[in-house]
């Protein structure tokens, strides 16, 4: 309790703590074990369920893998399905991101950096866009989209996507490119770079964190959207992951054990992902919210 | 001074050029927003008039609705509103809206209470529970379907520690609640996040001057943490509601189209898909998309003018500039 007096009072991360906790710590600590055994326990079944067999499944359904077999998992990583669904995913989702990062950024400096009279219409028109979730324009989308001939591809999943995307990447893009310096724009215009060399060399780069926080947005929702792909792929072939997820378990629905098995390693690269960029992504979903 | 000078020679200089420079401004313009616009035109406001004009056609998709449909007025949206299992799914919905709030308000703000907290690996703890939010809602729907199967690892655990299982998927009495807990799980992390966020803006010296004054530990959440979250809590809310009156993916994974109704889970979302795509009926879809629209869209703004403008000030429709300082700082605070 001394100790917990002494930490209040300095307190050097900004973090604080009442000097007289009433909770005192072993208890901060249980109830935060449980609160992470809550959330990450289905996500580990998935990934133990992988390695253990149907009859350990049926006999013991809480139980641990015993033995461990790796064969259910050595099934996935065999099949041609998995990988060609982790393509698909990964195609959509890098094309998704690009999209989204190219285009919102020439619009944004436009709103940003340019005085003209419509960049506040554009600004709302964009903005208002959050107001539209892709659930209510989805039944036309995939009208357009096949009549297009774009039904059935990738790109008919790749292109909505970016449309979609464009009005969060904007929301946080827009003001991060304001807070760049008019000073810089001047000092550039002074140097004989136009506002094209000046967008190309100065704020590209500048804008690079922001850019980075909103990309790895796109691509997660991309990896798991589900809807779209749904409607639009028809063709196993074409198939993103979440489909092949949906798939896999309705064909295999009595082989518990490889269906937590393909669902786990459909989930792990998007795990690893998170793994790497949590800080941006946390720090990312806050900053586009409190917007 | 400095920036005088500058200013001046840039003056100067966009004087003998100032024609040609117009041009050229609105040439870049163009060039830079015409795409993002097209992609957000045609991609986004485009399917969704299309869905109000779509909406007054019985039509199966194929040809135009002019040639291969037939008009039928208000037909649709007198057929979507006599529809019970469409009247059920609404108010599926709304007890989704008021149950997610309910659920998740207190969980959320008492979780990150406790991790405002000075403790060890409290970074791990909030990577951790922040899981849930980020596996896709397949997965999600795949991995808890299995275990809350009534031979499943939910019911297996409950029997292990003398507690009666259930029928958690199908029986109508229970799935509603199931669902609402799935939803809490997966979303609570994001909920934690932004609370947290918004307890570490609050400053420090309001909870000391407090403590001077003799302030206990639940005196000063009571009297300090809650009012000022007010505006993190009433965003939040904001977005909750909007994800609740939209929610798709885990109900159609988990209950499928026909059983969702029958365990009374069904939502709009669900409903259209069933009705519209599913069955071809794509006028049918089309008029469910605009019923849809305008529930959220009038919910929305609603809460807006009500609760949300209070300290947002318009921030999603106009006047950004209130909004913005704050947004830079907190993505700038990451970088």
């Amino acid at each position: 309790m001394s100790s917990a007096v002494s930490y209040g009072r300095k307190d050097k991360n900004g973090y604080r703590k009442s000097p007289k906790n009433p909770w005192g710590n072993p208890v901060v600590y249980f109830i935060s074990l449980l609160l992470i055994a809550i959330c990450i326990g289905p996500v580990v079944y998935i990934i133990l369920g992988g390695f253990r067999s149907n009859a350990q499944i049926t006999n013991d359904p809480a139980g641990m893998p015993n033995p461990w077999l790796n064969k259910n998992y050595l099934a996935v990583l065999s099949s041609n399905t998995f990988w060609v669904e982790l393509v698909n995913s990964v195609i959509v989702g890098l094309l998704t991101t690009i999209g989204v990062v190219v285009l919102s950024l020439m619009v944004s400096f436009v709103i940003a950096r340019y005085d003209f009279k419509y960049s506040k219409v554009m600004y709302s028109l964009f903005a208002a866009g959050l107001m539209f979730p892709m659930t209510v324009a989805i039944t036309p989308l995939y009208l357009l989209l096949r009549n297009l001939g774009l039904a059935n591809t990738l790109a008919g999943v790749i292109l909505p996507q970016i449309a979609f995307g464009l009005p969060q990447t904007i929301i946080i893009l827009v003001p991060f490119l304001k807070t760049i310096p008019q000073e810089l724009e001047e000092a550039a215009a002074l140097d004989g770079c136009s506002r094209l060399g000046f967008f190309v060399r100065m704020v590209i780069p500048l804008s690079m964190p922001g850019v980075a926080t909103t990309g790895i947005l796109q691509f997660i929702g991309s990896w798991n959207s589900y809807m779209l792909p749904l409607f639009m792929l028809s063709d196993p072939s074409k198939y993103t992951l979440p489909l092949g997820v949906q798939m896999f378990s309705s064909q295999h629905s009595v082989d518990t054990a490889s269906v937590l098995a393909f669902t786990s390693m459909s989930m792990i690269p998007a795990l690893i992902f998170f793994t790497i960029f949590q800080k941006r992504i946390v720090g990312g979903l806050t900053g586009a919210v409190k917007g | 001074m400095n920036a005088s000078k500058e200013t001046g020679a840039r003056m100067k200089k966009k004087s003998k050029t100032v024609v040609k420079d117009k041009w050229r401004k609105g040439l870049e313009i163009s060039v830079l927003s015409v795409p993002a616009l097209i992609m957000f035109l045609g991609f986004v406001v485009f399917p969704i008039v299309m869905a109000a004009y779509y909406g007054f056609f019985k039509w199966k998709g194929f040809g135009s609705p002019t040639t291969n449909g037939t008009f039928i007025g208000i037909q649709n949206y007198i057929t979507i509103f006599s529809d019970a299992e469409f009247r059920s799914a609404v108010l599926h919905n709304f007890i989704i809206v008021i149950g997610s709030l309910v659920l998740q308000a207190p969980i959320a703000i008492l979780f990150a209470l406790l991790l405002n907290q000075k403790m060890k690996g409290r970074a791990i703890i909030r990577t951790l529970i922040f899981v849930p939010y980020v596996v896709s809602e397949v997965i999600v729907g795949t991995g808890w379907s299995l275990m809350l199967q009534s031979e499943g690892a939910i019911n297996a655990v409950l029997k292990r520690i003398g507690l009666q299982g259930a029928d958690w998927i199908s029986d109508p009495k229970i799935a509603m609640w199931t669902l609402l807990i799935l939803i809490t799980w997966k979303y609570i992390g994001f909920a934690v996040i932004l609370m947290l966020a918004g307890m570490q803006s609050i400053p420090e010296e309001l909870y000391e001057a407090a403590r001077v004054d003799g302030a206990g530990f639940w005196q000063l959440q009571k009297s300090i943490t809650l009012p000022l979250l007010g505006p993190t809590l009433r965003i939040w809310a904001f977005l909750s509601i909007i994800g609740s009156l939209q929610l798709f993916d885990l109900v159609y994974i988990i209950w499928g189209q026909y059983i969702s109704s029958t365990a009374g889970t069904s939502t709009m979302a669900t409903y259209m898909v069933r009705e519209g795509r599913v069955s071809s009926n794509y006028g049918y879809g089309s008029a469910v998309a605009v019923v849809i629209f305008v529930i959220s869209l009038v919910v929305a703004l609603t809460y807006q003018k009500f609760i949300l403008n209070r300290d947002l000030d318009g921030a999603l429709t106009e006047k950004p500039s209130k909004s913005k300082n704050k947004s830079v700082s907190a993505v700038a605070e990451e970088v």
